[in-house]
């Protein structure tokens, strides 16, 4: 079975500084990966280098067994590969509703033309609306995004991802800034997706790793720490001591 | 309650939305009024229809800069390259093919103009910001130095004077009086605008905005940004040269100075003043700048400047979003104002505003003294007697615009803001 996503000997340096190194990971179809680590641990880096935001120093992203490492982002898009940002990254002039009609206009291959006025397809727009829907964002329908308030931004941010209808889904810290009275909203329609999509989320709430992952990978300093279930990574005595140690390090050095 | 309004209220959020998207693109009413009043100003001002032909031209080319500027966000100095061309174009046919039918010249011009777009902007729109902007004023220079090379060819800074062009289909000559050529330009203005329209409300006019908003997000939902860009940079292009086409048609004439920067800069001014990203601003904004230079010329050759000026003072202080823009803004007061109307209290800050505003109106009011003084013929006057005089004057009256539009402007939008959470 060839993987969702996968990574091979991924290496990436900003100038000297050597932020990922030699990570393999793999995705496997219907994964539900956490990726962890402490802050500058390179996560973020190691997402951007799977979009292809970043482009490695070696090694090779493969994309359902095709090698993707010199496609664009946005060839990497178009075949099902989708990702939300760490800090929103929206059409925020736009309205609610059109930040998604426009999401599936490009996935459909529909914005090329130039001729056929945008609202005239109801499919997209009931398509657009479903989503929305799903994340009870249907009120703010007509709102230009930069009206919501951030939480809710937080929540468009998922539905673009969602109606891209990707293969492989990269979440970075979807929850972030997100109230706790909306962020259960978030793991719930992660949780009813299509369990053939491949799923990595990064997140620092541990309530929210626990609850999502069935696998979780560990990254220190840029290079993979360590992996397992859940209940292996609770168990670890290095991970604990990395998060831990660390913290008891600082509070160490506060007090003293 | 009216059945009207029952009905209104049972239509769900959802239903609401979609109608909205759906009906986005029908015409609005109000959008019959620009071209109402070109027609109107065709029987009020008929003795000035050239000069109407020029309006109308320049209206088509603001609205090619609206295109990319307003819509796609790609910014630009250099617009005045693909005015050229299509000028040039129709000029060269003209004189050396002998090819003088009128229509399928500014057609020809629109090619060419339109190819030159695809390519150059395969090459300039990989970069954006400021790098993009130097290219783009870096063509429109190259393109002019070259014309000036092979001065033998188009005729350089003294122009190519006394083309002629065959009556319009056959049949319409072209009067002293422009009449022929005012019907002639507002139909291919309409044409174009049409295509426009349809172009911006499209899917694709759905991603240019997009690209303006946030091209990160749009490399990440898959859309080809670069072949986007280029694609509506070329569209953009080809209008530009039918507007210069028919500059060169309605003028029967056409030197270098298209391609001058000037071209370029007033192009956006124009753009600026009525309101990007909103197809009628070009309509309102090159009005007012053309009817306004035309009369304030008149007045005062040497200071009309200062006009235009002040005026671009106004816009950049009290109205953002252009001429239009503050239509809207003011439309959209009336409406909420039906909610209690707060004092506006006078703050500290708001009198740090005034002072920034006053230094701010200064120095843009000797910036134009400085340039209206380097218009003038006696240029050593600059720095001599008429320095002191007119400089201060206008440093004065400046600073007491800055004051009089910020003062205004912090009343609108303090009482606006004043408002909002009660709503």
């Amino acid at each position: 079975m060839t993987a969702a996503l996968q990574i091979e000997g991924l290496n990436r340096f900003f100038g000297a500084l050597h932020v990922t190194r030699d990570v393999n990971l793999t995705l496997q179809r219907g994964a539900r990966r956490a990726l962890i680590g402490p802050n500058g641990a390179g996560k973020t880096t190691l997402v951007n280098l799977m979009t292809g935001a970043l482009k490695p120093s070696s090694g090779r992203v493969m994309l359902e067994g095709r090698d993707i490492t010199s496609s664009s982002q946005a060839e990497r898009a178009r075949r099902g590969l989708a990702r939300t940002f760490q800090i929103n990254q929206l059409f925020r002039g736009l309205t609610v509703l059109e930040n998604l009609c426009l999401t599936i206009g490009e996935r459909d291959g529909e914005c090329a033309n130039l001729w056929r006025p945008a609202g005239s397809k109801p499919s997209v727009i009931e398509e657009a609306l479903d989503h929305l829907e799903s994340l009870r964002l249907v009120d703010d329908a007509l709102k230009p995004v930069r009206e919501l308030a951030y939480g809710r931004q937080r929540l468009v941010e998922i539905a673009i991802a969602l109606a891209q209808k990707p293969r492989v889904l990269l979440l970075d810290e979807p929850a972030a800034g997100v109230p706790s009275s909306e962020s259960h909203l978030i793991l719930d329609v992660v949780d009813a997706l299509d369990p053939d999509i491949a799923i990595l989320i990064i997140e620092h709430d541990m309530d929210v790793v626990f609850r999502f992952a069935r696998q979780i990978t560990v990254l220190v300093q840029g290079a993979v720490f360590t992996e397992g279930t859940p209940a292996d990574i609770k168990a670890n005595a290095d991970v604990r001591a990395v998060y831990l140690g660390q913290e008891g390090h600082q509070e160490a050095h506060a007090h003293g | 309650m009216s059945d009207a309004t029952l009905h209104q209220k049972t239509l769900t959020a959802r239903q609401r939305a979609s109608d909205y998207l759906a009906r986005r693109h029908h015409f609005h009413w109000a959008e019959a009024l620009p071209w109402l009043l070109a027609i109107a100003a065709f029987f009020v001002f008929s003795n000035r229809m050239a000069f109407g032909s020029q309006v109308l031209i320049m209206i088509m080319f603001a609205v090619s800069l609206d295109l990319i500027l307003g819509y796609a966000g790609i910014i630009t100095l250099g617009h005045a390259a693909f005015f050229g061309i299509g000028a040039y174009t129709v000029a060269l046919a003209s004189l050396r093919l002998g090819w003088s039918e009128p229509i399928s010249g500014i057609i020809a011009g629109g090619v060419v103009a339109g190819l030159a777009g695809l390519v150059v902007g395969w090459f300039m729109l990989r970069y954006r910001g400021l790098t993009l902007l130097m290219l783009t004023i870096a063509f429109a220079a190259m393109l002019q130095e070259s014309g000036n090379l092979r001065s033998d060819i188009t005729g350089g800074y003294d122009g190519l004077p006394g083309l002629t062009f065959d009556p319009l289909f056959g049949h319409f000559q072209y009067d002293l009086y422009g009449h022929t050529n005012y019907w002639y330009v507002l139909a291919a203005l309409a044409v174009v605008f049409y295509v426009v329209r349809r172009i911006v409300y499209s899917p694709f006019g759905q991603a240019l905005t997009g690209i303006r908003e946030n091209v990160r997000r749009m490399n990440a939902i898959g859309s080809p940004v670069h072949w986007r860009l280029v694609t509506v940079y070329a569209i953009s292009a080809a209008i530009a040269g039918i507007a210069g086409a028919l500059f060169t048609q309605t003028n029967a004439y056409v030197t270098l100075t298209v391609f001058d920067f000037d071209t370029s800069a007033k192009v956006m001014v124009m753009l600026i003043l009525g309101g990007t990203g909103r197809l009628y601003g070009a309509f309102v904004g090159a009005t007012v700048y053309m009817v306004l230079e035309d009369y304030l010329s008149k007045m005062s050759p040497t200071f009309w400047q200062f006009g235009i000026g002040l005026l671009l003072v106004v816009a950049v202080l009290f109205a953002r979003r252009g001429l239009l823009g503050v239509v809207e803004s003011a439309s959209a007061f009336r409406w909420r104002t039906g909610a209690a109307r707060r004092r506006f209290v006078w703050k500290t800050e708001y009198w740090k505003a005034l002072a920034v505003a006053a230094f701010d109106g200064g120095l843009i009011g000797f910036l134009i003294g400085f340039a209206g003084n380097l218009g003038r013929a006696d240029r050593m006057s600059l720095f001599v007697s008429a320095f002191p005089a007119r400089v201060v004057a206008f440093i004065a009256l400046g600073a007491a615009a800055g004051i009089v539009i910020n003062a205004v402007y912090l009343l609108v939008t303090s009482r606006s803001a004043v408002e909002r959470p009660a709503s």
